[in-house]
């Protein structure tokens, strides 16, 4: 859903705008536009020669909110839950008082353009990480809510995953607070909108199908035998049905029990190719791979001919020998 | 604090009343009685009807709740959303009373340092979570909603399983207006889910005037009937919210 267009025009900065705070007077920089959605933008930063994530919005209530959930993050020892937050203040704009809270920038792709730079066969290893980041979120007490692949950030250069936008993030027992519809076992038709893992672990299946289609769907009649469909219909997907499905019908209670499942998967997965082509470098992309395989035929004729020569001669040396 | 009940009305049209009293009258009536009038307004992908988004925005100002315009197309994330607004909006307003009996001065929410702030939000937050909750939907069921009907059942189905993820008890009922013989219909009574309303929206047969005035006013007069039965038992909670709005 989209802002309301006179709030994103309040909220809006260009690159080179000072935000001061109206209760701690530091000041900040916009170097550019992160990104925006329902409640607010989020900007890029300089504060003290560093940069930050800024997120400004005209709801109070929400930033408070995102506030305390980003604190309460601050107390689970050594984790990455979410950004780390710095800082809260007001930024008074033009007269109009715009709460704003400072966090860690995440440098990187969201999920989605990461898959288009870097290719699919990602997938995998991200949504694998994933899990593990919700195994310890869910252990803290905390829902993710909103799980969608713009709300995940691929940290550059170490490639790990990083959920961002704690908007949705819902004490475990209470009411989902904010969802999309794609991501939302409710909407499919397949559960509740509680906050318990089981839903969170429904978003992150949808998310592996989102990477194959990117395009998403709407939901037709029967919620799940399309998703079964869908599943079925990409070979890269079929692999793990059993997972995609038990994860589907809610039938994971934690994040590590459906983590371990597909690891197990992957690894046969992994294994079948290996047997299929017997290339150690066989996870390139496509057009590579393809010229490899080139070579490889070359190769195995180049071998084989070795192999005749080498007989050949061997068997002039026996043959020398005898006489 | 103790939660109370929270009593809304959600008003789903296309449009322009055209029979009756002035709709934002009625509503500003209902909030003087502690009850908030949201309203949805469902367009169709490019008509845009100034004069009925007028009246959609002013019968929820002065009826004190939210009010969206949508496609059909979005309806049901928008129907969960203004409700959970407002329903916040209505505990906001209820804590801001309490804040300024014990600051004494003319402070909000707004007003307190960020820190401060959060935790007065946690405090809305629960309260929202597990605040009682009566919503009356009114449907506008005039010939131009005929074939948005569908939309709106789905998104009332929608809405029920947002709400019932809730910790707090949920009440529903459901009106259409015009009614068969009168100005209002009641479709379904006081329940805890709208499933059953799958069966009675296939029978309905969209047409007529559209009395969103009269309509708002017998559904304030329905949720009067139930409020002083529950009176008779003596509840005391109850009162916790009306008094504050
Ligand atoms: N800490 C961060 N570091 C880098 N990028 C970020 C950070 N936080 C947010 N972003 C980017 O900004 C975008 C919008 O931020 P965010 O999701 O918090 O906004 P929102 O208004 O809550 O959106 P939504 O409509 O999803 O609720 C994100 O999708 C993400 O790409
Ligand atoms: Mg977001």
């Amino acid at each position: 859903m989209m802002m309301n267009n006179s709030l994103r025009s309040q909220c809006k900065a260009l690159p080179g705008t000072i935000i001061k705070g109206k209760w701690y007077k530091n000041e900040y920089k916009v170097i550019k536009e992160l990104g925006f959605g329902a409640n607010g933008i989020v900007y890029l930063a300089e504060f003290g020669g560093q940069e930050v994530a800024l997120k400004v919005s005209d709801n109070s209530m929400s930033i408070s909110s995102e506030m305390n959930i980003l604190k309460s993050f601050t107390k689970v020892q050594g984790s990455a839950l979410g950004p780390s937050l710095l800082s809260v203040d007001d930024w008074v704009n033009q007269g109009v008082t715009l709460p704003f809270y400072v966090m860690e920038y995440i440098k990187g792709e969201t999920y989605l353009d990461f898959l288009r730079y870097k290719g699919t066969s990602w997938s995998v290893v991200l949504i694998l990480q994933l899990l593990k980041n919700l195994s310890l979120l869910h252990q803290s007490g905390w829902i993710f809510g909103d799980l969608k692949p713009e709300n995940l950030i691929i940290s550059s250069p170490s490639c790990q995953i990083r959920c961002v936008d704690v908007g949705g993030t819902t004490i475990k027992g209470r009411s989902i607070k904010e969802f999309t519809e794609f991501f939302d076992r409710g909407y499919w038709g397949l559960g509740s909108r509680k906050a318990e893992p089981s839903y969170d672990l429904f978003a992150v299946a949808m998310i592996f199908l989102n990477s194959y289609y990117p395009n998403r769907f709407t939901k037709k009649t029967d919620g799940y035998s399309q998703l079964s469909q869908a599943i079925k219909g990409k070979k890269e997907l079929k692999v793990y049905e059993q997972v995609l499905e038990k994860a589907l019908l809610g039938k994971y209670s934690t994040a590590m029990e459906m983590r371990n499942e597909l690891l197990a998967a992957a690894n046969q997965n992994a294994d079948r190719i290996s047997r299929q082509q017997p290339s150690p470098s066989r996870n390139m992309r496509q057009t590579q791979s393809r010229s490899r395989r080139k070579q490889k035929k070359g190769g195995l004729l180049e071998s084989l001919l070795l192999v005749v020569l080498i007989s050949f001669i061997y068997l002039l040396y026996i043959y020398t020998k005898l006489l | 604090m103790n939660p109370g009940t929270l009593r809304q009305i959600l008003l789903i049209t296309d449009g322009c009343s055209n029979h009756g009293e002035d709709p934002s009258a009625m509503a500003a009536f209902a909030r003087e009685q502690g009850i908030t009038v949201n309203v949805i307004g469902v367009m169709e992908q490019d008509v845009i009807d100034q004069k009925g988004m007028q009246e959609i925005e002013s019968i929820a100002q002065t009826g004190g709740g939210v009010s969206q315009i949508v496609y059909s197309s979005q309806l049901s994330q928008t129907v969960q959303m203004v409700t959970r607004k407002a329903m916040t909006q209505t505990i906001q307003g209820v804590v801001n009373k309490e804040l300024q009996q014990i600051l004494g001065r003319s402070q909000t929410i707004d007003d307190l340092p960020p820190e401060k702030r959060g935790e007065v939000v946690e405090v809305v937050e629960e309260l929202g979570e597990t605040a009682g909750l009566e919503v009356l939907v009114l449907v506008d069921t005039s010939a131009s909603m005929t074939h948005k009907l569908p939309t709106v059942k789905e998104a009332l189905l929608d809405l029920s399983l947002s709400l019932n993820a809730r910790m707090g008890e949920n009440k529903f009922s459901v009106f259409v207006f015009p009614g068969k013989k009168s100005d209002v219909e009641k479709l379904l009574d006081w329940t805890p889910n709208l499933e059953a309303l799958t069966k009675v929206f296939s029978k309905l047969s969209p047409g007529g005037m559209t009395p969103t005035g009269p309509a708002l006013r017998e559904a304030l007069s329905y949720f009067k009937k139930k409020r002083s039965l529950r009176s008779l038992l003596s509840n005391d909670d109850e009162q916790f919210f009306e008094e504050s709005v």
